[in-house]
């Protein structure tokens, strides 16, 4: 019997009703598609940004031992870039396609990275805070209804919790160290705390792309849940090594059983999110030049390899 | 942008230790089998994940359509007597 384009939506419908992934041969509706390579490739893009801010430091690491860490992180970063790339061309893109789009500034990637990583403390919040914003929203990614892109979630989960704790015992160290290091763990915490709430979008009521994607199950909590859930796990480990929160509205709400806090501020929000953070120039121009820079590597394997091949 | 031909995509499969299977983890691209081994290891193996890395090119793999699934599958959920259950044992008997 043919299908008709009807049954098609219904048995996509079905499966999302039903906690079944979809994979990448069925029948899935266009905006379905588009919505995932959107997501997912702007997933991959950050975090192939995100090695920048942390490389900054890599020459500079303060012990052999930390730089062995960082470098080990920077390459699991590159490899999640991979997991995700790969997920999102299971949607009929092409890798080329997707770094074209980036270098046009058609496609984004998380505006966290458009912030400069200035002391060493800042390679400290950025595993605790950044790495641990994200990993709220990835675990709840895990059961996103896309097989591909939920197994790379999986994956990712994995290894990210290495570079949660490796930032956080940096922080650690610096709070029990002299005045000056721990006047450094406070200064990082103090810019890095609200352009990591921001990490989780707009508010639900203002997200341009959420409710269908809920709906779809692409996204399985709201961007105001997970912010909750970052918050209530991050200030008891604040706490714990005497660092303050800057945010005058933070208190735990006995009645709602989590803490409230303070509005992020939009207007920067917005602005970097449309171009003009501290460095979102300086990210692309250095993502376009290492592309361009490794042009004659690709040349060269490619040479290689149809040599390898004389009858193809 | 390079006018380099893009690489092919392969898929890689991972045994954890001896004595599993090799289970499929992902893909990339690489110029030949060789180099996707490389890449492999650097990628899907970081943490000694694996004993053991297969890669074959993802042109190589055929694959059964799940919409066909009427025509290719269903001969086989009219055979139940291939499953043990279908057979009865005597009271006596508990186990088999």
């Amino acid at each position: 019997m043919q299908n008709t384009h009807t049954d098609f939506e219904t048995q996509f419908e079905r499966k999302i009703d039903a906690e079944e992934k979809i994979e990448p041969k069925d029948w899935m509706p266009e905006a379905y598609r588009k919505n995932l390579v959107r997501q997912i490739s702007q997933h991959a893009h950050s975090e192939v940004i995100g090695m920048q801010p942390e490389g900054n430091w890599l020459t500079r690491a303060p012990s052999l031992k930390r730089k062995c860490i960082l470098l080990a992180k920077i390459q699991d970063e590159g490899g999640h870039g991979l997991y995700l790339y790969s997920a999102a061309e299971t949607l009929g893109v092409t890798r080329e396609e997707l770094v074209e789009a980036l270098h046009e500034g058609r496609a984004k990637y998380a505006s966290i990275f458009n912030y400069p990583a200035v002391t060493w403390a800042d390679i400290g919040a950025i595993g605790w805070l950044v790495d641990g914003a994200a990993i709220v929203n990835q675990i709840s990614l895990q059961r996103t209804s896309y097989g591909p892109y939920a197994r790379a979630m999986v994956r990712i989960c994995k290894e990210e919790s290495f570079h949660q704790r490796q930032g956080y015992e940096i922080m650690v160290k610096l709070a029990e160290g002299n005045a000056a290091q721990k006047a450094m763990a406070q200064d990082a915490m103090e810019r890095w705390w609200w352009p990591s709430l921001m990490m989780f979008g707009p508010h639900d009521a203002e997200s341009a792309h959420s409710a269908q994607s809920m709906l779809w199950k692409i996204k399985r909590q709201s961007n105001d849940n997970l912010r909750q859930k970052f918050v209530d796990q991050t200030v008891p480990q604040a706490e714990a090594i005497g660092l303050t929160i800057p945010d005058k509205d933070l208190k735990w709400n006995e009645a709602r059983g989590h803490y409230d806090f303070g509005d992020i501020d939009w207007d920067e929000f917005n602005r970097v999110v449309s171009g003009n953070g501290p460095c979102n120039r300086q990210r692309l121009q250095h993502h376009v030049k290492a592309h361009e820079d490794g042009a004659w590597v690709r040349d060269a394997m490619s040479a290689y390899a149809a040599r390898q091949q004389p009858n193809a | 942008m390079s006018k380099t031909k893009p690489m092919p995509l392969f898929e890689v499969f991972v045994r954890s230790r001896r004595g599993l299977d090799h289970i499929h983890v992902g893909s990339l691209h690489a110029h030949d089998a060789e180099q996707a081994l490389e890449y492999a290891r650097d990628s899907y193996i970081r943490r000694g994940e694996g004993a053991s890395l297969w890669v074959v090119e993802s042109k190589h793999i055929t694959a059964s359509q799940e919409s066909d699934a009427a025509s290719f599958y269903d001969p086989m959920d009219d055979k139940p007597y291939r499953h043990a259950t279908y057979y009865t044992l005597p009271d006596a008997v508990d186990n088999m």
